[in-house]
């Protein structure tokens, strides 16, 4: 506990990290419930193409792959509901060209290769102030939008059609749940990096939905995993030198693998 | 042919509606008024329209021709959808793993495109038990939905259509996989809401001989209307022997 009051770049990494990972919680499990998990992973990809533009016309990346990132999940939105393309297909398409946009757009410039493995692999560790107040605002943003919209995402999740019927403009809310999605994976991307920015929507989720019985306590317990992964996970890499990602994503794997065998020996 | 002119009010008005799938016709120009109190079943064989019909009335699918008045306003300017309760046809095909309390999924429906319409938690939880109990669920409140039964669920689908309390129900083959006895004390819910509540039922049916004491009105579909008028009569008209005759089925309950 030390660290914490000695250490500041520690509390700056576990102040974002605790609000960013209540974010990707809450909007986890909405997603799982959406049969829409891979979005984040098609999202984080295609901001890798974000950061490197970011970063080679010399603008702060975390903006330019929120903005990029935005646009994407609305062009996958868009083209899975009107083009036809299975959703899975979509988001295979849109992350690979994503990815290589970002390579593309790497090899123009040979500077900026240690700062691109930081948003490839997570460096929480060093996030700066300014970023930290950027993340605890957009992450509270998020969780509020949530909370005030909570029934209407539920009922979406559970039953469009009756949700359609009773008046709730499920068009304009598949708009803000894609842009709140795309704002968190901009936001998971700094404490994990591009590359396991999804497992961090997912697996707190997952593990939240293998034990609840009502979704109030399915949001209550992927938020406590994601929260409890994060947490134990920045003193475990600071104490033991270990990445912050990895561990993050590890522990958080095992509180899935607990929650998963809680349930088996339920039922 | 139809008996029940006189009788109320129209809550909606179905004029003229053609619709089709591609260069498949599904309706063909359907016109018929639902009136308020009656327990109306639309009838018809798989792919007749019947659906596609009550898609067409809810706002779900735009049709290629006609119109649709509800509560006297075009479907278009209407806006009070907490009026209008519905069951779809796959309400029980849900994941059964969705962590949703019958609580949580007959709280649902008190959420309408009126923010403003959103009772206070009091009143709220007051509208649930009483949705609930109507249905005979109030025990299996803080019940997972999936690990109800069929049968069960429907009723949980159907407290949560109410719980609005709406002037109008629509529930699409409700019954489907549901066997007689159950069927008996389903209609019965169904009539104890009509009669008691002032709800009107419209009930979608592919068992077009169903025969039930609460039915009050039937309309036969089979892309046009082809007939539009009294339970009673419906039974001894030619559309009925005719649908027979094509082997359509006939589920009977008591009189």
């Amino acid at each position: 506990m030390d660290a914490i009051l000695t250490y500041s770049f520690l509390q700056r990494a576990l102040l974002a990290g605790i609000f960013i990972s209540i974010a990707c919680a809450v909007l986890g499990v909405f997603l799982i419930l959406r049969r829409d998990s891979m979005i984040g992973h098609g999202i984080s990809h295609v901001t890798f193409a974000g950061v490197a533009l970011g970063l080679l016309l010399n603008l702060m990346p975390l903006l330019t792959a929120l903005i990029v990132a935005v646009l994407t999940g609305l062009i996958i939105m868009f083209l899975r509901e009107r083009s036809g393309l299975y959703s899975d297909t979509t988001i295979a398409i849109f992350s690979s060209l994503g990815f290589a946009l970002g390579i593309l757009l790497v090899s123009l410039s040979k500077n900026f290769n240690v700062d691109l493995f930081s948003y490839l692999f997570g460096e929480i560790l060093a996030i700066e102030a300014f970023e930290v107040w950027l993340s605890v605002a957009l992450a509270v943003s998020v969780v509020g939008i949530v909370i005030i919209n909570y029934h209407r995402f539920m009922y979406l999740t559970f039953d469009r059609e009756s949700a359609k019927v009773s008046g709730i403009g499920v068009n304009q809310l598949d708009i803000l749940f894609t842009v709140l999605t795309a704002v968190t994976v901009v936001l998971g991307m700094k404490i994990v990096g591009i590359l396991l920015v999804s497992s961090l929507l997912v697996i707190p989720a997952a593990a939240g939905l293998q034990l609840a019985v009502s979704f109030r306590q399915a949001i209550f317990i992927s938020a406590l995993v994601a929260l409890i992964s994060v947490v134990a996970g920045l003193f475990l890499s600071f104490h033991f030198d270990l990445p912050a990602s990895g561990t993050i994503v590890i522990l958080s794997f095992i509180f899935f693998l607990v929650a998963f065998s809680v349930k088996k020996k339920r039922s | 042919m139809d008996s029940s002119v006189n009788k109320a009010e129209i809550l909606i008005s179905v004029e003229d509606i053609s619709f089709s799938y591609g260069n498949t016709q599904v309706l063909t120009r359907v016109s018929f008024p639902i009136y308020s109190g009656d327990f109306l079943a639309i009838l018809g064989p798989n792919g007749s329209g019947k659906t596609t019909l009550v898609k067409v009335i809810l706002g779900l699918l735009k049709p290629a021709r006609g119109k649709i008045h509800i509560l006297r306003k075009p479907q278009q300017e209407f806006s009070d959808w907490g009026k209008i309760g519905y069951v779809p046809q796959k309400a029980t095909h849900f994941d059964p793993h969705f962590p949703a309390s019958v609580r949580e999924v007959v709280a649902m429906g008190l959420l309408s495109g009126k923010k403003s319409s959103r009772p206070n938690k009091r009143e709220e939880e007051q509208r649930i038990e009483q949705a609930l109990k109507h249905v005979g669920m109030e025990q299996y409140k803080a019940w997972r939905i999936g690990t109800l039964s069929g049968g069960q669920q429907q009723r949980v689908f159907i407290a949560r259509a109410i719980v609005n309390k709406p002037r109008i129900l629509f529930l699409d083959e409700p019954t489907t996989g549901v066997d007689i006895e159950t069927q008996d004390q389903f209609y019965d819910m169904l009539d104890n809401l009509n009669k008691n509540e002032k709800i009107t039922i419209v009930l979608i049916s592919h068992e077009i001989g169903i025969v039930n004491k609460h039915i009050t009105q039937v309309a036969c579909l089979n892309q046009k209307l082809i007939y539009h008028g009294t339970h009673g009569e419906f039974c001894q008209s030619e559309a009925f022997r005719q649908m027979l005759a094509a082997g359509h089925h006939l589920i009977s309950h008591r009189h």
